[in-house]
């Protein structure tokens, strides 16, 4: 369910934009079955390939040509759940241990169960207005300074390379050059970690390393809460859970608590600017949008 | 032939049933399509001949996949992967004959074509790498 106008034009003053998932109701296989729905068809879907598999594709390659460990994307895990378990609305508020995620089973090589997003029921929404009424509703308004999309081949076979999503990486271009700034001026940013491979793959098209150092970025604790750029302090899809219809709203809304100083224990100091990455299918389309408080 | 065999991807997997591995060129540019597409992406002709790919590739990447939607959960461990065609065309399919830790980026592979259509859905010709 997605509800919503653009706010911008003079069509509406006020929108809620918002989404629903139900998840848990059926079986791994089953909803593994809806989620590749979203794939490719028939070349992708008609090979037995998973979602989890078009990533594990991404990340044959991204440990091939750049040496990316499974161990680092394990660590994206670690960081993850660690920050689920600061966040009471997390699905799975639990830390795990490098070893536990080393040796959970494998789903599709080279990711395990600890590299995969959780199949969860959630709901999310914001409320949107322009800003001039904002201070009608709230003294602390969240100002969207930059906002980007751009879309791609859905067959993930179909695109230049495996190692980057080429509309993430448009999007967020767009999205910086909106908000007249770049990634240094960041204090923390929500990615779309719906597999730990897509978290590395994310710092690297957003410009927080050059391609091919996003493993090490995560390896050296730069993207903690107290790192150089916090990603995914809500426990991100990894361990706040991954309802998918209901992500993007949720992403919005955990900056939305960094950046009004309410996140308690998973407070990132000082907040002031905020971004949100969000990606469709393998990347056949991605938004970005940049977020700065009053 | 045009009228016989339009430019879809249903065309394409009547092909793969009697054993071809069919791609779209346009008549225009050259550009090869697979899938086959109504309009060229280069250059927007509509104009298109098919022409045979040939089989042999090398494998870009490749996964195992251990948990696999509903219809292929009899068939599970299997590899899947993406091979890159002499002429450059991207192909992914299912690569059996093949240990799991034996597969490696870069190998050659064959595409091949299975006769055998299996009695419960999904049912539909198939393709798959193997070693050459």
């Amino acid at each position: 369910m997605r509800l919503g106008r653009p706010v911008t034009n003079s069509f509406s003053n006020i929108a809620m934009v918002g989404g629903v998932e139900k998840m848990t109701s059926r079986t791994t296989p089953e909803v593994t079955e809806f989620l590749a729905m979203a794939s490719d068809f028939p070349f992708e879907q008609w090979h037995g390939i998973t979602f989890p598999g078009l990533y594990a594709l991404m990340a044959t390659v991204h440990m091939h040509k750049y040496g990316t460990t499974e161990e680092q994307m394990a660590m994206v895990a670690v960081k993850n759940h660690h920050n689920g378990a600061l966040n009471p609305k997390a699905h799975m508020q639990r830390e795990v241990t490098l070893e536990k995620a080393m040796s959970s089973r494998v789903i599709a090589w080279p990711l395990k169960l600890y590299d995969c997003s959780l199949i969860t029921d959630g709901a999310s929404c914001i409320i949107m207005t322009k800003p001039e009424l904002a201070k009608r509703f709230t003294d602390t308004p969240v100002h969207i300074t930059g906002s980007g999309h751009a879309s791609d081949a859905i067959g993930l076979y179909e695109r230049e390379e495996f190692t980057t999503v080429s509309a993430a990486k448009l999007a967020g271009r767009e999205a910086y050059k909106m908000a007249g700034i770049d990634h240094h001026k960041l204090d923390v940013a929500e990615v779309h970690d719906c597999f730990t491979i897509a978290e590395i793959i994310a710092y690297e098209d957003l410009g927080f390393c050059k391609p091919g150092e996003g493993g090490t970025l995560v390896e050296n604790g730069l993207t903690t809460i107290e790192g150089k750029i916090p990603v995914n302090t809500s426990g991100g899809l990894k361990s706040k859970g991954h309802p998918v219809g209901a992500t993007g709203t949720a992403q919005a809304y955990e900056i939305y608590l960094q950046l009004t100083e309410q996140a308690e224990k998973r407070q990132v100091d000082g907040a002031e600017i905020g971004l949100t990455h969000n990606v469709g299918g393998s990347g056949a389309t991605a938004t970005v949008h940049i977020y700065r408080r009053e | 032939m045009a009228e016989a065999h339009p430019f879809t991807i249903e065309s394409f997997y009547k092909y793969v049933s009697e054993g071809k591995l069919m791609a779209a060129k346009c008549s225009r540019c050259g550009t090869l399509h697979l899938p086959p597409r109504s309009m060229c992406t280069e250059c927007f002709s509509t104009d298109f001949e098919w022409v045979e790919s040939g089989k042999i590739g090398k494998l870009l990447t490749y996964t195992v996949i251990h948990v696999s939607p509903v219809q292929f959960q009899s068939m599970v461990p299997y590899a899947v992967g993406i091979l890159r065609l002499q002429d450059g065309l991207n192909l992914p399919g299912m690569i059996r004959g093949v240990k799991p830790e034996e597969i490696k980026v870069g190998m050659e592979l064959k595409v091949d074509f299975d006769r055998t259509l299996p009695s419960q859905w999904p049912v539909w010709p198939r393709y798959f790498f193997r070693p050459p």
